[in-house]
């Protein structure tokens, strides 16, 4: 598949050592702005780590991860903190062990995304201390914001309730909501529809193709669930090893020898035939 | 042979397993206790030591523990469901009592020194124990809301004494004056811990805060040249009524006011004065838990990794909780030099730094009310066991052992949201992240 016209994250050459062990070994690829681009491969193929790159959790061994805003202002990912990742270049995360403040309401939650905005909105705490009403009209958008969301991920009944009380699912939609409340221009999915029964999994494509839509955020996706992954990405990379095997179509990759291989194994013929070719 | 495993539910008294239960229960209580009690060390006639055995003590001991083991195994069985069993009536008596309790509180602190005007006992205990409440609060910030396990916060309360006392004596200073600077001061050292233990959690930053509160006390008294060592600073200024003294002269308060001279003016006038310091304490509090910083804080002690993938700073999140707990501490620090008159590095020990801890810890973390009701009660305790006074510790131990068997999260236990669509609903406590991941 060519290369992305306007890529908003480009990831050249990354690699990721942890001591003697290269979870991440010379991956390149593009993501399209605009588009929902699904990065998969087998248990330990290196897909989080590549994430936690982006991220700013990790910091790549080797390697740039370039980030474009449409105003032209790049980010060179590799090089900042992680809390400046998400408040500078906008990029948003959710994680695969799901991460909500559990002792903190739904609505809570959605709050705290909005720190950012909110701390500048206070006079950085002193004008909100005074209680003035600068502050007051800010925090009513936030929560306005934050019902926006709630209503989009269909838990407005939920926004008192406590995030650790709710049911997995549902948890997984509210770390979604809350991801999105920090503004991002590309938001990072680690395994969304992991957990979700077909019909919830159904709910979150949509979910997932609407905000793409309106909201036109990029979205980078890690995913096992193929209805997922085949049903709404523009684009695959098929990560095993640490090593890139595929980057195309969802179309494409059902049939690519190489991710069947990934997969489901190979037969024992040509297990024998590569160890002569190697000289075993 | 035990049919027990064929029976779902056990049997509401077990008294055989009660007893086999006890029973283990006093073994080990012999086996502990058969050394540490029953036998005494004594300096014989040749000066040469003996053991004396005390088989009465060991008994006793031994019986209590076989007691306390057979009535724990007999109601163990099932959690008692207390809440099932109370009529409600009752239930909703205690809960109307419970909306206004702490209104009910703030008034008798406000009317204190009406009803007691002449029993000074009474008003010093009050200071005492407000001075408490306050450190509670500052603690609060800290332990509490943003989940960091401070154990050396006396050092923050040193810091604003110390402050107070070389500031008035060296340089004149008046206390109104030197309150907000050792405030701000001790804010400071607060910074200066906070940045070393960054990337602490847990154990390890208590342990590093615990050796930070020790470091103070001993720069305090080895630095004699300037913190006077051992013996402390004495004559420190008593606080004035806004420049006018409480002396028994012309310009002194009384006469100022044409009132009649009165020791206990003074000690009313302190009263008032930690009462609005320690208010004051809970009024920013309650205002910075409604505030994004507030709830960064919360979000802090519930996922530190979540808060940094949301764009928050932990590093000035955390040095921020740390400076605010450190602020309230050194001005609690510099009224407890005026109100003394006299500070030595005896008074900021490690066991300060527990009681303020055991305070926040019983009252439950993050609940405002909670502390203020654990500082009262503990002090209050401590007051009434004066003559029984080495076994204080002895109390003081069981108490928490029985309240952390009942109520392991503390007094006020649930967390009140910071923010609500509709009916403001009280998180459980099990769910509330606590002070240690």
């Amino acid at each position: 598949m060519s290369a992305p016209a306007d890529p908003i994250l480009a990831v050249e050459h990354l690699s990721m050592r942890f001591g003697g062990l290269v979870a991440v070994d010379d991956l390149s690829f593009a993501a399209e702005r605009g588009h929902i681009t699904a990065l998969i491969g087998p248990n330990g193929a290196g897909k989080t780590t590549v994430f936690n790159c982006i991220t700013g959790f990790y910091h790549a061994s080797v390697g740039m991860i370039r980030l474009a805003h449409t105003d032209g202002t790049t980010y060179l990912l590799e090089r900042l903190l992680d809390f400046r990742i998400a408040k500078l270049a906008r990029v948003a995360r959710t994680f695969q062990n799901i991460r909500l403040f559990a002792g903190m309401t739904v609505l809570e939650n959605l709050l705290i995304a909005q720190h950012n905005p909110l701390m500048k909105a206070s006079g950085f705490t002193m004008l909100g201390l005074l209680g003035l009403p600068i502050y007051r009209t800010a925090e009513a958008a936030a929560v306005d914001k934050a019902k926006y969301w709630l209503d989009r991920v269909g838990l407005m009944r939920r926004a008192d309730d406590p995030a650790g009380d709710l049911p997995y699912g549902e948890q997984r939609r509210i770390e979604i909501a809350r991801a999105m409340c920090t503004d991002p221009v590309l938001l990072c999915l680690d395994e969304p529809a992991a957990g979700l029964n077909p019909r919830e999994s159904a709910e979150l494509n949509e979910l997932l193709l609407g905000m793409r839509a309106e909201h036109n955020t990029s979205i980078l996706l890690i995913e096992h669930d193929m209805s997922v992954v085949m049903g709404i990405s523009d684009r695959v990379v098929v990560l095993d090893y640490g090593v890139k095997i595929f980057d195309g179509t969802p179309t494409d990759v059902r049939n690519d020898p190489k991710v069947i291989a990934a997969y489901l194994g190979v037969e024992d013929e040509e297990v024998e035939q590569a160890e002569a070719e190697v000289g075993l | 042979m035990s049919n027990a495993a064929d029976i779902p539910a056990r049997p509401a008294f077990d008294l055989l397993g009660a007893l086999k239960s006890a029973a283990v229960t006093a073994v080990v209580a012999f086996g502990l206790f058969s050394l540490l009690i029953g036998v005494r060390t004594d300096q014989g006639p040749t000066g040469a030591l003996e053991l004396t055995p005390r088989l009465g003590a060991l008994g006793v001991i031994v019986a209590i523990a076989f007691i306390g083991g057979f009535v724990r195994a007999l109601f163990a069985g099932e959690p008692i469901d207390f809440a099932g069993r109370v009529p409600n009536g009752l239930k909703a008596a205690t809960a109307l009592v419970g909306r206004y309790f702490g209104f009910a509180l703030l008034a008798f602190a406000v009317a204190e020194p009406v009803l007691f005007y002449h029993n000074r006992y009474f008003l010093d205990l009050g200071i005492q124990v407000l001075t408490y409440v306050m450190l509670g609060w500052g603690l609060n910030i800290v332990v509490g809301l943003a989940g960091l396990l401070d154990l050396g916060y006396v050092a923050f309360y040193a810091v604003g004494a110390y402050s107070y006392a070389l500031l008035a004596q060296n340089f004149g200073w008046s206390f109104w004056i030197c309150l907000p600077l050792a405030g701000f001061l001790a804010a400071c050292w607060g910074v200066m811990l906070g940045f070393p233990v960054l990337r602490l959690r847990g154990d390890y930053l208590a342990i590093v805060t615990l050796a930070f509160g020790e470091i103070i006390r001993l720069i305090l008294i080895n630095w004699q040249s300037l913190t006077g060592g051992p013996n402390g600073i004495s004559g420190i200024p008593r606080p004035s009524f806004f420049g006018i003294p409480f002396v028994d002269e012309e310009n002194g308060f009384a006469a100022t006011f044409g009132l009649e001279y009165s020791p206990s003016q003074r000690t009313v006038f302190l009263y008032y004065l930690i009462l609005v310091l320690a208010l004051l304490t809970n009024w920013v509090t309650l205002r910075l838990r409604r505030l994004p910083i507030g709830r960064a804080w919360e979000a802090l002690r519930e996922d530190e990794i979540a808060c940094r993938s949301l764009g928050i700073n932990t590093t000035t999140t955390k040095l921020t909780a740390f400076a605010m707990g450190a602020m309230f501490g050194g001005i609690a620090g510099s009224f407890f030099a005026t109100r003394q008159g006299f500070i030595s590095p005896e008074s900021f020990t490690f066991s300060e730094s527990a009681l303020v801890l055991a305070i926040v810890v019983l009252g439950g973390m993050g609940s405002q009310l909670g502390v203020a009701v654990a500082a009262s009660v503990m002090l209050v305790a401590f007051e009434l066991f004066r003559e029984f006074s080495q076994y204080r510790m002895l109390v003081f131990g069981l108490a928490m052992v029985l309240i952390m068997i009942w109520r392991p999260r503390g007094l006020v236990a649930t967390r009140t949201p910071s923010v609500f669509l509709g009916r403001p609903k009280e998180v459980p406590a099990e769910i509330v992240a606590e002070a240690r991941q």
